[in-house]
């Protein structure tokens, strides 16, 4: 019959519009901003810059190495690296961001910039109510807007933040065993020296034998 | 692939009478770019001689932003999240096709958990590209909001699974060359087998609307036929060929990734009509569940990434690859040459919707304006890959 085509269509169309009041998959959307709906674990917006403790600039990871600044597929970053040197959260000296810009009027949100840091200092966001009134630079991002804080990143990716305090949690344990372990060396060492240099000034030779042995040990 | 419904006598075009004229006399409209059913920036030069179509001159370039040359001065790496941008509905598969392409161009193997994962993307990527298109087909139709919306809500299903994947709706970005970027979050597969266990309701419900639809019939049986001979010498590829009746999927043709090892059909089309686009998307939405089932029923956990890739300073070795994939709207591929530095000497993309639309004159002579927009919806352009 001609038409039962669209009484088919007309069917399903009411299916939909009654179903909508009942059925929660044929209605999905929520009212926005009373409403929402929550971001998934991996969602990313625009980067962002770590700060250990509770000093933005004291605890600030970013070492100003430009992998960063290179790799952006937009070059949206700018970074000026800076003349002295702070301790990194290993106690290491090292340079620190001068000036550390994101212009997210040009940032694509591609995560390379995430991908390709090997100190774990650059991460995303998930902020993405942004919108400015003014016209020219407020959606350039400086260096202190940009810097939040570890706890702001254990709220918004809880499982990946986990993850990357643990990497950086062995790694400073590895370099602090490294460290001990040299220093360690280095004081067995002085002793074993001074065991030598004392059994050397009592001048006898048989002394000093075991000593030296002991202290190849250590270096290795 | 013809409905069970009689034709009617009365829904035969009747023919288009205009009245006294002066014969011969063309009139030249400028349809676009900022008309609402051009799918995007995309402006034809019409000559209509009352309503019906005489001349089609397709004009684009107004989304032109130079992809190509910004990828020949892209570190490999760096071009990955530009080809999101191309087709913006299916930045995945995308994402495959160059990645494929310099895993073709550096011989990087891919380990087998992201070659399943590829897989469930990809048609996954099918489902919500072929469902949004058949909205946006009927929305250009007349049908209005009501189709679009019930497929935006399937999509919006498949976008929110992209989106806990890879972070982002639809520029997602996440494969790279040699395995995908991160792995899945806990219970992601789970909640795609979910999502593909309902999708067929929604595929039964749009046949039912639109199927046996004696409007959609009388607006697409017969309208834009594109003939098997034109569709080849053209090198029109995806739905678009198959509907003409030519068995070519790349798929099959090509077999990369793992899909030798999947069982699947391919539908095809007898008349090359829109009716036979439109219902070949159908039948391969049906074709992409049964391929998803059985990558679930495959995947099994495991590393996602090869190791031996470097991604940051990546320098492939002299020498130039072309990996083609079947993308939902044809074949797309990457032709690279690398002279061994870190950017590409040459990138070039084959874009299929740009090749599919340069048949559209043919398609559209001797139709009236009204149908231009239905064949046009047929072809399936995304305006971002035409351009580039």
């Amino acid at each position: 019959m001609i038409g039962s085509g669209i009484l088919k269509g007309m069917a399903v169309t009411a299916r939909n519009f009654v179903g909508s009041y009942f059925d929660k998959e044929r209605l999905i959307t929520v009212q926005y901003p009373e409403e929402r709906d929550p971001l998934p674990e991996n969602y990313r917006n625009f980067p962002f810059l770590i700060y250990d403790s509770d000093d933005p600039h004291a605890g600030l990871r970013c070492v100003a190495c430009k992998i960063c600044e290179k790799e952006c597929p937009p070059q949206c970053i700018y970074i000026v690296k800076s003349d002295d040197k702070k301790p990194d959260y290993m106690g290491k000296p090292q340079f620190y961001p001068k000036v550390f810009d994101i212009d997210i009027s040009v940032c694509m949100s591609c995560q390379i910039c995430v991908e390709v840091c090997p100190f774990e200092a650059i991460k995303m966001d998930k902020d993405f109510e942004l919108s400015k009134r003014e016209r020219f630079d407020a959606l350039l991002l400086r260096k202190e807007e940009l810097s939040k804080s570890n706890q702001y990143y254990h709220k918004i990716h809880p499982i990946e933040a986990a993850a990357v305090d643990n990497n950086l949690a062995d790694a400073a344990a590895a370099a602090e065993a490294k460290k001990k372990a040299a220093a360690e060396a280095a004081a067995k060492a002085a002793v074993a020296k001074a065991a030598s240099s004392a059994a050397a000034t009592s001048a006898t030779p048989v002394k000093s034998a075991p000593a030296a042995p002991s202290s190849s040990e250590a270096s290795s | 692939m013809t409905a069970t419904v009689e034709t009617l006598e009365a829904m035969e075009r009747p023919p288009v009478t205009m009245g006294p004229r002066i014969e011969g006399e063309l009139l030249e409209v400028s349809m676009g770019p900022q008309h609402p059913s051009t799918h995007g920036v995309f402006r034809m030069n019409v000559a209509l001689e009352g309503e019906i179509v005489r001349k089609l001159k397709p004009v684009f370039g107004y989304l032109h932003r130079n992809h190509e040359k910004i990828g020949e001065n892209t570190s490999y790496l760096g071009s990955m999240p530009y080809t999101d941008r191309l087709d913006y509905f299916c930045s995945m598969t995308n994402n495959w096709a160059y990645a494929l392409s310099v895993e073709k161009l550096a011989g990087i193997e891919v380990p087998e958990r992201a070659q399943y994962l590829r897989i469930i993307l990809a048609e996954l990527t099918r489902l919500q590209n072929h469902a949004s298109l058949l909205g946006f087909l009927l929305n250009d139709m007349g049908a209005w909001g009501t189709p679009l919306m019930y497929a935006f809500r399937e999509r919006e299903k498949i976008l929110d699974l992209f989106e806990s994947l890879s972070g982002s709706r639809m520029m997602c970005d996440y494969m790279r060359f040699g395995g995908c970027r991160c792995d899945t979050p806990s219970g992601w597969i789970e909640q795609a087998i979910n999502i593909v266990d309902r999708f067929p309701r929604f595929i039964d419900e749009l046949e039912q609307l639109v199927v046996a639809n004696e409007v959609v019939i009388g607006r697409t049986q017969n309208v834009g036929a594109l003939s098997r001979e034109l569709a080849i010498n053209a090198g029109i590829t995806g739905p678009m060929l198959r509907a003409c009746g030519v068995n070519y999927d790349i798929r099959k043709v090509d077999s990369y990734g793992f899909y030798p090892q999947f069982k699947f059909r391919i539908p095809l089309g007898e008349h090359g009509d829109t009716y036979d686009r439109l219902m070949l998307r159908v039948l391969e939405m049906r074709e992409s569940l049964s391929i998803l089932q059985q990558a679930f029923a495959q995947i099994q956990p495991g590393p996602i990434m090869n190791p031996k890739v470097k991604i940051r300073a990546f320098r492939p070795p002299v020498g130039e690859a072309y990996g083609r994939i079947e993308a939902p709207k044809g074949e797309l591929g990457f032709y690279l040459i690398s002279d061994g530095g870190p950017n590409p000497y040459r990138y070039r993309v084959r874009p299929p919707s740009f090749i599919n639309l340069t048949v559209l004159e043919d398609l559209c002579l001797g139709h009236t304006v009204a149908d231009v927009m239905v064949i046009l919806g047929s072809v399936d352009i995304v305006m971002g890959e035409v351009d580039r």
